[in-house]
């Protein structure tokens, strides 16, 4: 995955800024919903993305990771301009096209692709693969007749699909091939930018290597950049240059791989780091598990403050009041930042940490989880 | 005694297809109080087999023995067999939402289920029993919460409901069904822990049904490995992990990210599951293994003994003796069995 040409950017960079891809800004997607009382009805809003900022950089895979109601796939989808935004601006390329028309997006749509979770519910199940795959020829009207015909199907060999399967309907493959299938269309103009939402979280660890070895080949091939969401963060791990973790539709951490996962600042990425359960049974019993109370609370009314606070460890009266600011913490560089007040030290253990803030602020939990 | 023994399980299904052979003659043990694992992929058989054993797979041929408590469940009538399940033996499934029914509150199934099985008890004391079992599981708020729908429960707190009722008459054995597969990891983690405790708490037998590698090596004592509806190996934990003889164990563990290193290329098993309806005619695994030999392609290889672990066992005719195995694997993987080092 690390491809020569980004070794070569992270040697320029002392000398000059990496190239940015994709720059997004204080991006908020909130989405109605209507509340119970008949009567003065008034709109309630799932703030589903709320206030998020990152930069993708050319040639690298962020990986964006983050539990059910995260908003990471909404993200995504505001990225893609899948769903229009409420505020905030998307920069692809140095273009702000936030607020482009279908008609304006149009050359972007050949530049950012998605590639979805699902391989069975992406592809309609009544077309041949070769019409499907070609589609992307079609709507651009780039090619037609035996020369569509000729590249789709050397897209078909570049993902490792047998071209003489042409004109089989989707049913007639694999829950890897299908995925293979989704892959090669995403790939119909060598885009900048692939979104790869849950590609391999459908699929058996078999299978699920497979796929994350082609990808890695695509991008070493064609200088490809991902922006790579999963909630299996020992694949996003293998993948990722950089990671951003979501929490509550707001970014709480973002750092280089390696430093995410040896020294997480923010408690909420230390938890769920500590929650992967690793095939490694000797150190099975060694590691220390922080587990957190509770569910993730609604996304309508978020709580105040550190959204996090009502189940965080070392919550205290701060945390309910003022918003941490994501920047770095404990002298990392800026390449790491956290949102947190009290951000976690190297080496701590912060499933020994109790919260000081009122008990109606916090998560209450009752029977042989709270015992121990 | 083992608490429950099957005992060479087959299992089919007719389909328009053909005939759909799931499971193809396993066999395993779990003694009392024990975690048995089972992992395999989709396909696998581990599911059916587990379902087989409950009497829950309507419609399908089955031969073997399923022996629980020395009491064959498979050729047990319906009326005994209903009283074993759901009292002796519970089950939770994967989806927390499709195995509660969403027009009942949750303290009412609960009730149902303990007074299906204890006839004596009145409505009153079922109640307070299933308010005791779901503060025993974590919901906050128990007393409020037993009236409410499942829709009203998080994906989490369902599950956790699903406990409830599967732990309501303190069973011998708890079938888990991927129980943690729809759940986040934070919530993963709470509910395994949870199983855990309730385990050493009143004693019960586990059956963790998973494809998660990583959930088996956390809370599983053996391991029992299936593809194509056979049992490939089988193993205590630390075997399992660390001197594994198959070479589908070998290619699964060789699979997962955490064990490639950070950005080293993964080692994917190449090539699809075999076809249940027209599996290959020897070894279900020789289309795809790295180490396949003429003889596997002909002929089934027996679940024997293998290593030195008691209890170890593999079907492939790869050499028994570690260091021969370990030598062969050094020249087919270029690497040694200290995968994790």
């Amino acid at each position: 995955m690390r491809s020569d040409e980004i070794v070569a950017a992270q040697a320029d960079t002392e000398t000059g800024p990496v190239e940015v891809l994709l720059k997004v800004q204080n991006l908020v997607k909130y989405f109605p919903v209507s509340s119970a009382k008949l009567i003065n009805r008034q709109r309630d809003y799932v703030h589903a993305v709320d206030d998020v900022s990152l930069e993708v950089r050319a040639g690298e895979t962020l990986g964006l990771v983050g539990e059910t109601g995260c908003g990471k796939s909404t993200l995504a989808r505001c990225i893609a301009r899948l769903h229009d935004v409420t505020s905030g601006s998307i920069i692809f390329d140095g273009i702000d096209i936030t607020r482009y028309s279908a008609h304006r997006m149009r050359p972007f749509r050949r530049e950012i692709q998605m590639i979805f979770q699902d391989p069975y519910g992406s592809l309609n199940p009544r077309r041949r693969v070769g019409s499907i795959i070609g589609d992307p020829f079609a709507i651009h009207r780039t090619a037609s007749g035996a020369e569509r015909k000729r590249r789709v199907q050397e897209l078909m060999e570049m993902v490792g699909l047998n071209p003489e399967h042409y004109n089989r309907f989707p049913a007639e493959f694999s829950g890897g091939q299908r995925q293979r299938i989704g892959v090669a269309r995403a790939l119909a103009f060598t885009p900048k930018l692939i979104i790869c939402d849950e590609p391999v979280s459908a699929l058996d660890v078999s299978i699920q290597a497979q796929i994350l070895n082609l990808l890695s080949d695509l991008q070493k091939e064609f200088g490809l950049t991902y922006i790579f969401i999963a909630h299996d963060l020992s694949v996003v791990r293998h993948v990722s240059d950089r990671v951003a973790v979501m929490y509550l539709g707001k970014i709480v951490e973002e750092a280089r791989s390696e430093q995410m996962w040896t020294s997480p600042r923010h408690p909420y990425t230390d938890a769920l780091l500590s929650a992967v359960p690793l095939p490694d049974p000797e150190h099975a019993g060694q590691r220390e598990r922080i587990l957190l109370a509770g569910d993730v609370p609604s996304p309508i009314n978020p709580p105040s403050g550190c959204r996090f606070h009502p189940r965080c460890p070392k919550a205290r009266q701060a945390c309910v009041e003022t918003e941490p600011d994501l920047v770095s913490r404990l002298g990392d560089g800026a390449e790491h930042v956290a949102a947190c007040h009290f951000p976690v030290e190297d080496g701590e253990d912060i499933s020994l940490s109790r919260p000081t803030i009122a008990a109606e602020e916090r998560v209450v939990e009752s029977g042989l989880i709270a015992g121990s | 005694m083992a608490l429950l023994e099957v005992k060479d399980l087959h299992v089919s299904f007719r389909t328009d297809d053909g005939i759909v052979q799931a499971v193809r003659g396993v066999s395993f043990k779990v003694e009392p109080g024990q975690t048995l694992g089972i992992v395999g992929e989709s396909g696998s058989g581990k599911s059916v087999a587990t379902q087989t054993i409950m009497g829950l797979t309507r419609g399908a041929e089955v031969q073997g023995q399923a022996l629980f408590e020395g009491r064959d469940l498979l050729t047990m009538n319906r009326d005994d067999l209903v009283k074993i399940r759901g009292a002796k033996i519970g089950m939770i499934f994967q989806d927390p939402l499709s195995s509660l029914h969403p027009f009942y509150r949750v303290g009412w199934q609960i009730v149902e289920m303990i007074r299906l099985h204890e006839k004596s008890i009145s409505k009153a004391a079922a109640r307070r029993r299933a308010i005791e079992l779901l503060q025993l599981v974590g919901i906050p708020q128990a007393d409020r919460r037993v009236d409410d729908f499942p829709h009203q429960f998080s994906g989490g707190m369902r599950q956790r409901a699903m406990i409830a009722m599967a732990m309501a008459l303190n069973p011998k054995l708890l079938i888990a069904d991927e129980p943690t597969t729809a759940l986040d990891v934070t919530v993963q983690a709470q509910v395994l822990q949870m199983i855990n405790k309730l385990q050493q708490e009143f004693g019960t037998a586990v059956i963790l049904i998973t494809h998660d590698l990583g959930v088996v090596a956390d809370v599983a004592d053996d391991v029992v490995v299936m593809y194509g509806g056979m049992v490939m190996e089988r193993a205590d934990r630390l075997t399992i992990f660390g001197a594994h003889h198959h070479p589908y164990t070998e290619g699964l563990l060789l699979s997962l990210p955490a064990y490639g290193g950070e950005r080293e290329r993964l080692r994917p098993i190449a090539g699809q599951p075999p076809s249940p309806i027209s599996p290959p005619p020897g070894c279900p695994f020789a289309p795809r293994c790295a180490y396949v030999m003429d003889r596997c392609r002909t002929e089934v290889p027996p679940l024997t003994v293998t290593g030195t672990a008691p209890g170890h066992l593999s079907a492939c005719w790869l050499p028994r003796d570690q260091a021969t195995r370990d030598e062969l694997r050094q020249k087919v993987i270029g690497q040694s069995l200290t995968l994790s080092a």
